[in-house]
């Protein structure tokens, strides 16, 4: 499906920035994982958003979730994991779904690229970040779900089901897991291999598998778009909110402190705007 | 010329031909491999003549996707004279992939 914008994240600053790229009569699909893993969800009360004093976060996010639905925002749940350009196009896979756009605003939250130990060495020789492509890969065999995400534990379930043999891997039991994964502790994580992969170090227990799925709620913008710039580890953007691609933009958390509601759906409304002219001045 | 969808036979073939032959290890639950399959396809088309440039579903071949070790796809795995000379893990923009062939016609 082809939209004129794709926003990565739906928080704070991906709602704002598809709240007014709408009002510019975009067509505008947000991409975004669980709401329970957004910083604005876990925050019991909130005192400084101007004009709406001790408002909860999840409140907060319903109503500015109930505002892009009602401007026509289409929505994904998914975790995107890869965007590609391509003859003036952007490219965005998520899961088993593609999308395409003529503009991408980058508004995942803070995503650092931080990995673990063996993490980057073996992507592709037994780490994994989509349980949908290379599951099938592993029917029959043993892996370990490194679940840092409240979708984690049905990605596990899904393994499960087409046959794999999943151990899960978290820093607290998580719930609605299927009966007969087992659960271990670990905070601490380090992916074992030569070549290929044969285990996972969860906080010195070594756990041994074929494959690792390491399940984050968000890649982080540099895995997306190889060569996306960066400025104290966060996206690097103009006043515009453009970062070093043309045709990406960036908003909010992502791009550096204050880490605020109110700065998150500012930055997305001015990436909302460019967005839409950028597209204006290149069709 | 349009992209060749192997099996394992038509595979076996096209690696031991000689030339360069450019193969697409994919699936159709695969968002990432959806992504790439317009890249592989123009590939082909600027190719023709010069490469061989084909997909594996490893739905269908699954022992060729254990057979090279395929284990994250897309994977784009390259042959010449009947052996593996490089491979490219996910999805990557078409110059990843025009600089191998490049080097190798």
């Amino acid at each position: 499906m082809a939209y004129d914008i794709a926003v990565i994240g739906g928080g704070p600053a991906g709602l704002s920035a598809a709240v007014q790229a709408r009002q510019r009569n975009k067509s505008v699909v947000v991409i975004s994982g669980d709401d329970r893993d957004g910083p604005i969800y876990k925050t019991e009360r909130i005192d400084n958003y101007l004009g709406l004093p001790q408002i909860r976060g999840p409140e907060l996010l319903e109503r500015f979730r109930k505002h892009a639905d009602s401007m026509g925002v289409e929505r994904k749940t998914g975790r995107a994991l890869n965007i590609m350009q391509m003859n003036g196009a952007f490219y965005i896979s998520i899961g088993s779904d593609m999308a395409q756009a003529g503009a991408v605003v980058l508004a995942p939250g803070v995503a650092r690229g931080v990995k673990y130990p063996g993490e980057a060495e073996h992507l592709g020789a037994g780490v994994s970040y989509c349980a949908t492509c290379d599951g099938m890969l592993y029917r029959g065999r043993d892996v370990v779900v490194v679940g840092r995400s409240s979708e984690a534990p049905e990605e596990a379930n899904f393994l499960q089901e087409i046959g794999c043999r999943v151990t899960y891997v978290a820093p607290r039991e998580p719930e609605g897991l299927h009966g007969g994964i087992p659960f271990v502790k670990g905070v601490r994580i380090e992916v074992l291999g030569e070549k290929a992969v044969t285990g996972v170090r969860a906080d010195g227990r070594e756990l041994s598998c074929a494959g690792v799925f390491i399940l984050r709620a968000a890649i982080a913008p540099t895995d997306l778009l190889p060569g996306l710039a960066l400025r104290d580890g966060y996206v690097a953007v103009d006043r515009d909110m453009a970062a070093s691609i043309p045709g990406v933009f960036a908003a909010g958390d992502c791009t550096g402190l204050p880490l605020q509601i109110s700065k998150a759906v500012g930055e997305g409304l001015v990436a909302g705007h460019r967005a839409a002219e950028y597209l204006d001045k290149h069709k | 010329m349009a992209t060749l969808h192997f099996n394992k036979e038509g595979f076996d073939k096209a690696i031991s031909a000689g030339g360069i032959t450019m193969v697409d290890f994919w699936a159709s639950w695969c968002g990432p491999c959806k992504m790439l399959a317009p890249v592989i396809d123009d590939l082909a088309g600027r190719y023709e003549g010069k490469a061989v440039i084909g997909k594996v579903n490893v739905d269908d071949e699954q022992a060729l996707a254990g057979e090279y070790g395929v284990m994250s796809i897309p994977t784009v795995i390259f042959f010449k004279g009947g052996r593996e000379i490089d491979r490219k893990v996910g999805v990557m923009p078409a110059d990843a992939y025009t600089a191998i062939l490049d080097a190798n016609l």
